[in-house]
């Protein structure tokens, strides 16, 4: 920290600092006041750059935040005495007998005011994009512009449909607290599915920055771990889900060339993988194995698990297989179909393949047409071109309309 | 049926997972549903009287069932002829559920 220059350490301490005390200052104005927290902040880190700027920072620069949003809180309230009064109704309940209300910034308070935070911007009231972004500017500290690069969308899109999903929230008078024990279970699977796509966001992103891309999964992995964390709800699930994103993470450098665009798993470089992200999906596939819950984040951090073994042999793509049948008979989606017959083409070879994938009938997906060209090639090379052109017609981004490309030009040789 | 070695019941169980896997990839398993355990049944019939089920007697009893979405009998039949019971010289019988 102190040999960080000036101008990072802000913006450090904002990736760092910001969401916890907005979702200490959330949790204690409620739900109809996120935006008076979100401003308090953002003024105690704007009178921070001015203030350091010219002084210089402070010799604990965290803890300095934490004093200013304190004495910004306290200053609000006195000046809007009926806010006050309304949040205080409240709070005194909970708190002990002084006057003032005392902002608790505390570890304790902070992970617990974040954990609570969690289950709101996850709330099954709003649909999966604002959940997302909610998560990403509430618990993650991303500015506007930041979720509207992620998303491939101007700043617009993103302020409104913020603003849409907080509304939806102070209508739905959902409270920022821990759930009861009790709801956890029926609350999870939202908040997992939430994360889940917070981390896909970020892993299959069409966007070409790295960097970003990166920090996302980044984010997805330091939330769901925050739930792993937290005895309420360090759930099996979760344990699995953490090991799915660790397993893909461990292929995040192998799979993205210098310009961002995807390098196919059969042509991936196997020592850029990173081992280390390895055994930690592995650790938490065993802290996941526990319990008689199966659920789809077992079974796909199951067949990640098997990705990260290096041999193509029978025995891998069997299980592989095995797995997603499993996770069909579960929950059908057209990609764990299009990959479950490509797993069969591996164990059962490609004839076999062949009538399943006819079977599927996903004809107005590029990804069923990619599959079927590369199970017909070497069988029926008309064919694999056939479904290849038609692959190449239907696919969106330019990445994948240069890999399909390529395919196509190597089937002509 | 003779006793199979856990090698022949795990080769088994594996081609039941691939006919339910394919049946499901083609986004038409509704039910995976159930096996029913062979032999111990008992048969209620009127008048409070229960006996062992008669399937101890014949030949053919049901070995269990799994609900699929299609949009004609036959195109369920069609799922059907995947089925591992034909293995055991066992048949499948395709019928429609009536929605209640």
């Amino acid at each position: 920290m102190l040999l960080m220059e000036q101008s990072e350490l802000i913006p450090h301490l904002f990736r760092t600092e910001y969401r916890k005390i907005v979702a200490v200052l959330c949790k204690l104005f409620g739900i109809e006041h996120i935006e008076i927290a979100e401003d308090i902040v953002s003024n105690t880190f704007l009178q921070a750059s001015e203030l350091w700027g010219v002084k210089g920072a402070p010799p604990n620069p965290a803890g300095w935040l934490y004093t200013a949003a304190k004495n910004k809180t306290r200053d609000y309230l006195k000046r809007n005495a009926n806010f006050a009064q309304n949040i205080s109704k409240e709070f005194t309940l909970r708190t002990t007998s002084t006057e003032e209300i005392d902002v608790d910034l505390s570890d304790k308070n902070i992970s617990d005011s974040q954990l609570a935070m969690i289950f709101v911007t996850c709330h099954p009231c709003n649909p999966a994009d604002a959940q997302i972004g909610l998560a990403l500017n509430l618990l993650c500290g991303f500015g506007i512009d930041e979720i509207a690069r992620a998303f491939l969308t101007n700043r617009e899109v993103i302020y409104k449909r913020l603003q849409r999903a907080k509304e939806k929230l102070r209508e739905e008078r959902v409270r920022i607290e821990e759930p009861a024990l009790n709801e956890i279970d029926n609350r999870m699977t939202s908040v997992l599915m939430t994360l889940y796509l917070l981390f896909n966001e970020g892993y299959y992103s069409a966007s070409q920055d790295v960097t970003l891309r990166k920090e996302l999964c980044l984010e997805a992995m330091r939330l769901t771990y925050m739930l792993t964390d937290h005895p309420a709800t360090n759930k099996p699930e979760v344990n699995a889900l953490l090991s799915l994103m660790c397993f893909h993470s461990s292929r995040f450098d192998a799979r993205l060339g210098y310009h961002g665009e995807t390098i196919l798993y059969d042509e991936q470089d196997r020592d850029l993988w990173n081992q280390e992200l390895i055994t930690r999906g592995e650790y938490f596939l065993n802290l996941a194995s526990q319990g008689n819950k199966l659920s789809k984040f077992h079974l796909e951090a199951a067949i990640a698990y098997w990705h990260t073994t290096k041999e193509n042999s029978t025995e891998k793509w069997e299980n592989i297989l095995q797995l997603y049948n499993q996770l069909l008979i579960i929950e059908y989606s057209p990609m764990a179909a299009l990959n479950r017959t490509y797993a069969l083409s591996k164990a059962h070879g490609k004839e076999q393949a062949i009538v399943e994938a006819e079977k599927i009938n996903l004809v107005g997906n590029h990804l069923y047409h990619c599959l079927l060209g590369e199970l017909y090639n070497g069988v029926n090379n008309a064919r694999a071109l056939f479904h290849l052109q038609q692959a190449l017609s239907l696919a969106q981004s330019a990445g994948d309309k240069a890999i399909i490309s390529n395919k196509i030009s190597q089937l002509n040789h | 049926m003779p006793k199979a070695s856990p090698e022949e019941m795990q080769a088994m169980a594996k081609r039941w997972m691939d006919w339910f896997g394919s049946i499901a990839a083609q986004n038409k398993l509704s039910e995976r549903g159930n096996r029913l355990v062979p032999g111990a049944g008992k048969v209620v019939r009127p008048n409070n009287v229960v006996t062992d089920g008669p399937y101890m007697e014949i030949k053919e009893s049901i070995g269990g069932y799994a609900i699929v979405k299609a949009n004609s009998v036959e195109e369920a039949a069609e799922l059907a002829k995947g089925c591992p019971v034909f293995i055991y010289g066992g048949n499948v019988e395709v019928r429609e559920v009536m929605a209640m």
